[in-house]
């Protein structure tokens, strides 16, 4: 088939055949116009709806499915309307976090895993980012509410103070011209009014402390390019935390640091999430952090959640092809091959994403029925499910 | 598809005089130091030395990899470099196939330049976006003279098939493609001048998992196509271990440890490598590893530790650890490890 393109590229020239990216990378301006224009449309709405002034409470409150839960999921869909089409970068996520427990999200780049906290955090770049279904549910103390419908001066009240977030780059997310100190002082004084500055700054430097950085008070004057990698992140971890969050999100949190660091700040956020009490929601692409750290995980791929359940049952039964694929290509201790599995092939564009079964040209155990619609979620046990016809004999649940 | 006959006849000159070292190593490292200035003032005074690759010494075999392995600016990449001679030497010596390459006059290192490639760590900025895929890798043989002009467009092919890269790509430019083919041109670019070693930087820590294991595996299918010889530098000890034959350890710009893959792996000597060891994650919720955490992290290689450079974040720090330098030691089947704890080729206190 490639074969063929290149052959038929040479006898009509070079200019015009460009291959499958032709439909994505080469737009006229015209088509460009149109489709921005008609987003542009769709967007006002929502932002209209979003802007409006004295939202009545009913709006945006909820009632939790499971009163064990402190974050429940349903039916997210977040897409992001570009000027080549709609990206639907969350495409119907559901799944819940539970008090008190560590929840794994796993994916490679670009499936929608840092959308899905973006999301929760009401960070998405708006207006071309927009949640347009699903809901959010999220327990305060007194009521549950919907962290989709909530207006924005209502979600600055539970933005770092009940749900908060550790970033991927600790170099890129703290502002390099204020001092560590500084910036926590003002999340605690944000969320504490009334608070004085001697307080503010003793409950910043107990932080500091608790987050196992011996030289608190010296670090508190220092600015964040004096600090190693290991420590930026723990002075992000000490920002998280200074309001005893509810809900940690914590989207790569080791990723850019070196294995013996990343040990470090893995047995830390461990030690805190008992300490302080609250539920983990751990965004990662390594197998290994996952499986140290998660008690439930959750598999995306391409915007879609391909399976979840408890973490001995993905990582003892994975279901999904692409689990097991996945799985199967980290090179290991335990079986060490000549050579590596790797999935063929590389996830579908975004922009046209297939009518089938996103997983079914990379899959190696794809038969009749992968050429249907999307497969539904189906279940393997009461925790575990996958979205994947070989499970179609086993009760569906969801739609 | 060119086949192998022709490869060979395309081969440009070989090296000068065919010496027969197949036992002998291809790359020797001996004592290498490599220094960068820190200069203030008005006259850029030198005030110090930041001291990336402070004498290290090994030897890769022909048709083997050596996996290094380290934390991050641990100097790994430094040693790439220096290699390469991309990085001018302090003192030491770098012998590539018995030529010093840091002797060579330019002429001389010109020549060389096509027998050691390097592979970068980051697709996305090492790759020309100004340039057709088939000019970035077809570019260095064009300017070497390495295949005559009427072969030019089928060795390009060849070296493109061979990496997983289509022909119709040839036309285009490197946004057009993903992370892990993006990786596949710059390899391709490197084989491209037909070496016989290649530093992989980092090659696969940009990718994602699957990813990763495509790119692994096209390098060992390389390797053993071509009898290539490598110098992978990762910080990733799994991908390491799958791919090395031999394992150097280093920290701080000293290597400590350097062994076989499995007697590296199986019997960690240095309390560095088995902390860095018990570090790796184990993707199995039921495996509950006697992690070594190590406290602290990385001093400043400008103001290093007196003594072993390790001992301020050793468990097993002793007097002697404070005060000297220890050697590099061997400890039963070439075994190397520079740690005080040995002596005489077994373990004391």
């Amino acid at each position: 088939m490639e074969q063929k393109k290149g052959l038929i590229q040479k006898w009509f020239g070079r200019k015009n055949g460009r291959g499958s990216a032709k439909s994505v990378n080469y737009m006229s301006a015209k088509e460009i116009r149109q489709i921005s224009r008609e987003n542009r449309r769709i967007t006002d709405e929502f932002e209209r709806v979003r802007n409006r002034e004295n939202v009545p409470e009913s709006e945006y409150t909820a009632v939790m499915k499971d009163p064990g839960n402190i974050l429940e999921i349903e039916d997210l869909n977040t897409w992001f309307f570009t000027d080549i089409g709609t990206v639907k970068a969350v495409d119907g996520v559901t799944f819940s976090v539970p008090r008190g427990k560590t929840v794994g999200v796993v994916g490679e780049s670009g499936c929608g895993k840092s959308v899905t906290a973006l999301s929760i955090m009401q960070l998405v770049q708006r207006p071309q980012g927009q949640v347009v279904k699903g809901e959010l549910r999220f327990a305060t103390d007194d009521l549950t509410i919907d962290l989709v419908r909530i207006p924005t001066e209502k979600m600055q009240k539970i933005r770092g103070n009940e749900i908060s977030m550790i970033f991927q780059e600790p170099m890129t997310s703290l502002n390099p011209v204020f001092k560590v100190g500084m910036q926590i002082d003002e999340v605690i004084a944000l969320h504490n009014e009334g608070m004085k500055s001697e307080e503010v700054k003793a409950r910043t430097i107990e932080m500091i402390k608790l987050v196992g950085i011996a030289n608190a008070e010296g670090v508190y004057d220092m600015y964040p390019h004096e600090l190693s990698g290991g420590m930026r992140q723990r002075a992000m971890i000490a920002m998280a935390l200074a309001c005893t969050p509810k809900l940690i999100i914590a989207d790569e949190p080791t990723t850019a640091l070196d294995v013996t660091i990343q040990a470090q700040i893995m047995d830390l956020l461990r030690q805190l999430k008992e300490r302080i009490n609250s539920s983990i929601m751990l965004i990662t692409h390594d197998l290994g952090v996952i499986a140290e750290m998660a008690d439930y995980v959750v598999v995306m791929y391409a915007g879609r959640i391909v399976e979840q359940g408890t973490a001995a049952e993905v990582f003892h039964h994975p279901s999904h092809p692409y689990t097991v694929g996945l799985m199967a290509s980290r090179p290991s201790r335990i079986r060490s091959a000549e050579q590596l599995y790797s999935i063929p092939g590389s996830v579908p564009n975004p922009i046209d994403m297939p009518n089938y079964c996103y997983f079914r040209d990379r899959c190696n155990r794809a038969f009749e029925a992968c050429n249907g619609d999307y497969p539904p979620t189906f279940s393997i046990s009461g925790t575990h499910s996958a979205a994947c016809y070989h499970y179609s004999a086993v009760s569906e649940v969801g739609k | 598809m060119i086949d192998d006959k022709r490869m060979k006849e395309d081969r440009f000159e070989r090296r000068p005089s065919e010496v027969s070292l197949t036992e002998a190593s291809l790359l020797e490292v001996k004592n290498l130091k490599t220094y960068f200035p820190i200069s203030s003032g008005l006259f850029s005074k030198v005030k110090g030395y930041v001291k990336a690759v402070d004498d290290v010494s090994f030897s890769i075999q022909r048709g083997t990899t050596m996996g290094l392995v380290g934390e991050s600016g641990c100097g790994k990449t430094t040693i790439g470099k220096t290699i390469l001679r991309l990085t001018e030497i302090t003192s030491g010596s770098v012998t590539f196939d018995g030529i010093d390459i840091h002797a060579l006059d330019r002429r001389a290192l010109r020549a060389l330049r096509p027998r050691i490639q390097i592979i970068f760590q980051d697709p996305y900025s090492s790759l020309s976006p100004r340039m057709p895929v088939g000019e970035i890798i077809g570019e260095a043989v064009r300017e070497k003279r390495l295949v005559a002009p009427e072969k030019f467009d089928d060795y390009i092919t060849g070296i493109m098939k061979d990496c997983g890269l289509q022909e119709y790509h040839k036309d285009r430019y490197p946004h057009e493609f993903s992370g892990g083919q993006r990786q596949r041109i710059c390899i391709a670019r490197a084989l491209a001048l037909n070496p016989e070693f290649i530093v992989c930087d980092e090659p696969v820590s940009a990718l994602d998992v699957s990813i990763q294991a495509q790119i692994i595996n096209l390098l060992k299918a390389l390797q053993a196509k071509y009898g290539l010889t490598y110098l992978f530098i990762s910080h990733d000890l799994s991908v390491v271990e799958h791919i090395s034959d031999t394992v150097g350890v280093m920290y701080l710009g000293n290597l400590v440890e350097y062994a076989d893959k499995a007697s590296i792996f199986d019997n960690p000597l240095h309390p560095y490598t088995m902390a860095l060891f018990s570090a790796i994650p184990v993707p199995d919720p039921d495996v509950k590893t006697n992690r070594i955490i190590l406290e602290g992290s990385i001093p400043s290689p400008a103001n290093p530790p007196e003594g072993c450079k390790f001992h301020t974040r050793c468990s097993y720090c002793m007097e002697i650890c404070k005060l000297e330098v220890p050697q590099m030691q061997t400890i039963g089947a070439g075994h190397q490890v520079a740690c005080h704890l040995y002596k005489d080729g077994r373990r004391i206190g």
